[in-house]
């Protein structure tokens, strides 16, 4: 008769070829569907950067267009600030009445997490079409395309943060007589501060990467000129503007880093 | 990425025995400060933001009303109900072996990218290379892909698998990182080589989080596969909206599409949640 010992680790065992064959099953269900040309993904991952290299260096024709492109590259990262900014104040209100902690009505809880919820997985590709055939093709399309897709986001990170603050704090000033406002300004604010700064700076690093995908579908900001120059042929032109989206990217994500590591202190 | 603000260097000296209240300001201060300049930023973004041309409350109303079509009458249009069902499955198996084949690779680059596995330099390198790939929106690498090799899936794969891989090596090689250096000392301290190490000190130790990620990217996967079939036109669910709406002007039918994909969305962190339970009670 088997002991306990050896019982668990041939459980174990079973668990370890489980998991590994239902991962395996899954990559082979995904390839009947789609049916990829192994062959040909292969070659085109090596092909894709050798043509990369022979098209997409920027010449002294595509400088010309440098001053544009800075500066649809300007209005794009000023975009994605200010609708993520927005999204954080509808955010804010939303969690505070989402949260555990600060909000006493079941029904309201669960309404906030199921609108967030719904925001959050209605694809960015419906929201750019719709918002394009209402608002037409300019940088407010642009704003409202990223607002409507970082609220429902920012609204779960902030419930989340919320709700880890615990019941604790807001007991503590309760007891000494603080109102609900009080208690939510001068307890609750100040300890998630920091933490909802960080999710704000994360969420505007993402939206500067979604942008490019969005202005291409609202035709605006820096995703369209690159359409333009890509469709038109003028590679040099696009290189530049993929060029110009790198530095933009890591110079975001390095100050953001910064910063965050300057509010955690 | 995700740092535990409990665990700073400041945390862990010994308390003073006069508390002052300095400490707390000087917290607070770069946050209100870093407010206030993401508020003047949006400030005088939305006041050069009016467009030109259009009536904000009319275009409000026109939206408003379209959706309204779009989630109280959702209907057929110009594709069958089996037409759009398989092009779901087509983006789900594509974003799902995007995720699978990112994270496989991503494990092993992790490997040699995480700071208390790999040699600094090596480290370093893999680090920039990744954060370069993450830098160029994935939109861009299914596009020159496409261009590259045809328009079709092969496109799509590679495209959303090559930014898979950046992503998950990041997040990878930072839940590596917090392995602690003692577990790593005492394998290594016992003669055990690399592999062994990973085997049995960082393997058990990081998987919860890798898979959550995973998890994560999946998602991000799926919202991109949803994308590129309408920007770059690879197919898929992402296709027929994008024709639904730019081409045909058929709200009711982006009402379907995008409720279709609802359903599958809640599926999805149904088994999550499921998943994330059964993890946590050791099964």
């Amino acid at each position: 008769m088997p002991n306990a010992v050896s019982v668990m680790l041939h459980h174990q065992r079973r668990v370890r070829w489980g998991s590994l064959l239902g991962v395996v099953a899954l990559v082979l269900a995904s390839q009947v569907v789609l049916r990829v040309n192994v062959h040909q993904a292969l070659f085109g991952v090596v092909a894709g950067w050798a043509w990369l290299g022979a098209h997409f260096a920027p010449n002294a024709a595509a400088l010309a267009d440098l001053p544009e492109i800075l500066y649809q590259l300007w209005r794009t990262v000023l975009v994605a600030i200010a609708a993520t900014t927005v999204a954080g104040g509808v955010a804010l209100v939303l969690g505070l009445a989402g949260a555990l902690p600060t909000s006493h009505l079941k029904a309201v809880r669960g309404l906030v997490r199921l609108f967030a919820s719904l925001m959050r997985n209605v694809p960015f590709v419906a929201w750019a079409l719709i918002l394009l055939f209402s608002f037409k093709q300019n940088d407010f399309t642009g704003f409202l395309a990223l607002l409507l897709m970082t609220i429902g986001q920012l609204t779960r990170a902030f419930i989340e943060t919320l709700d880890e603050v615990g019941p604790g704090p807001i007991e503590a000033l309760t007891a000494t007589g603080a109102t609900y406002w009080q208690v939510i300004f001068q307890g609750v604010l100040p300890a998630v501060a920091a933490p909802m700064l960080s999710w704000l700076l994360y969420m505007i690093e993402n939206n500067i990467r979604d942008a490019t995908l969005v202005g291409m579908l609202t035709g605006t900001g820096i995703g369209f000129i690159f359409d333009l120059y890509f469709k038109g042929f003028r590679y040099a032109s696009a290189g530049l503007v993929v060029l110009a989206i790198i530095a933009v990217t890591i110079g975001i994500e390095l100050t953001s880093n910064k910063l965050r590591q300057v509010l955690n202190a | 990425m995700i740092s535990n603000p409990e665990l700073t260097a400041d945390s862990l000296q010994p308390a003073k025995l006069t508390p002052t209240p300095r400490p707390r300001l000087r917290a607070k201060r770069p946050a209100r400060a870093l407010l206030l300049a993401l508020v003047a930023i949006t400030g005088y973004t939305l006041t050069t933001l009016a467009p030109h041309g259009v009536d904000l409350g009319a275009a409000s109303l026109t939206f408003l009303r379209n959706l309204r079509l779009m989630f109280l009458q959702p209907h057929l249009g110009q594709e069958t109900f089996a037409q759009l069902s398989q092009a779901l499955l087509l983006t789900v198996a594509l974003a799902l072996l995007t995720t699978l084949i990112g994270a496989g690779l991503a494990f092993f680059l992790a490997l040699i990218t995480a700071r208390n596995l790999a040699p600094r330099s090596l480290g370093d390198v893999m680090r920039s290379v990744m954060a370069l790939i993450r830098a160029v929106p994935t939109i861009l690498w299914v596009l020159v892909y496409a261009t590259v090799i045809g328009l079709g899936t092969e496109a799509a794969v590679v495209g959303l698998s090559f930014h898979s891989v950046a992503y998950l090596t990041k997040a990878f090689a930072e839940a590596i990182e917090e392995v602690p250096k003692e577990k790593l000392d005492a394998l290594r301290a016992s003669g055990a080589g690399f592999w062994l190490t990973v085997r049995h000190a960082v393997w058990p130790l990081v998987r919860q989080r890798l898979l959550a990620w995973t998890f994560i990217r999946f998602e991000i996967n799926f919202a991109n596969a949803v994308a590129v079939g309408a920007a770059a036109g690879t197919g898929g669910i992402g296709y027929y909206l994008f024709m639904a709406s730019a081409f045909y002007f058929d709200f009711q039918e982006v009402g379907l599409i995008v409720l279709m994909i609802l359903v599958f969305a809640a599926g999805l962190e149904m088994i999550a949640v499921r998943m994330r339970k059964s993890l946590l009670t050791g099964n």
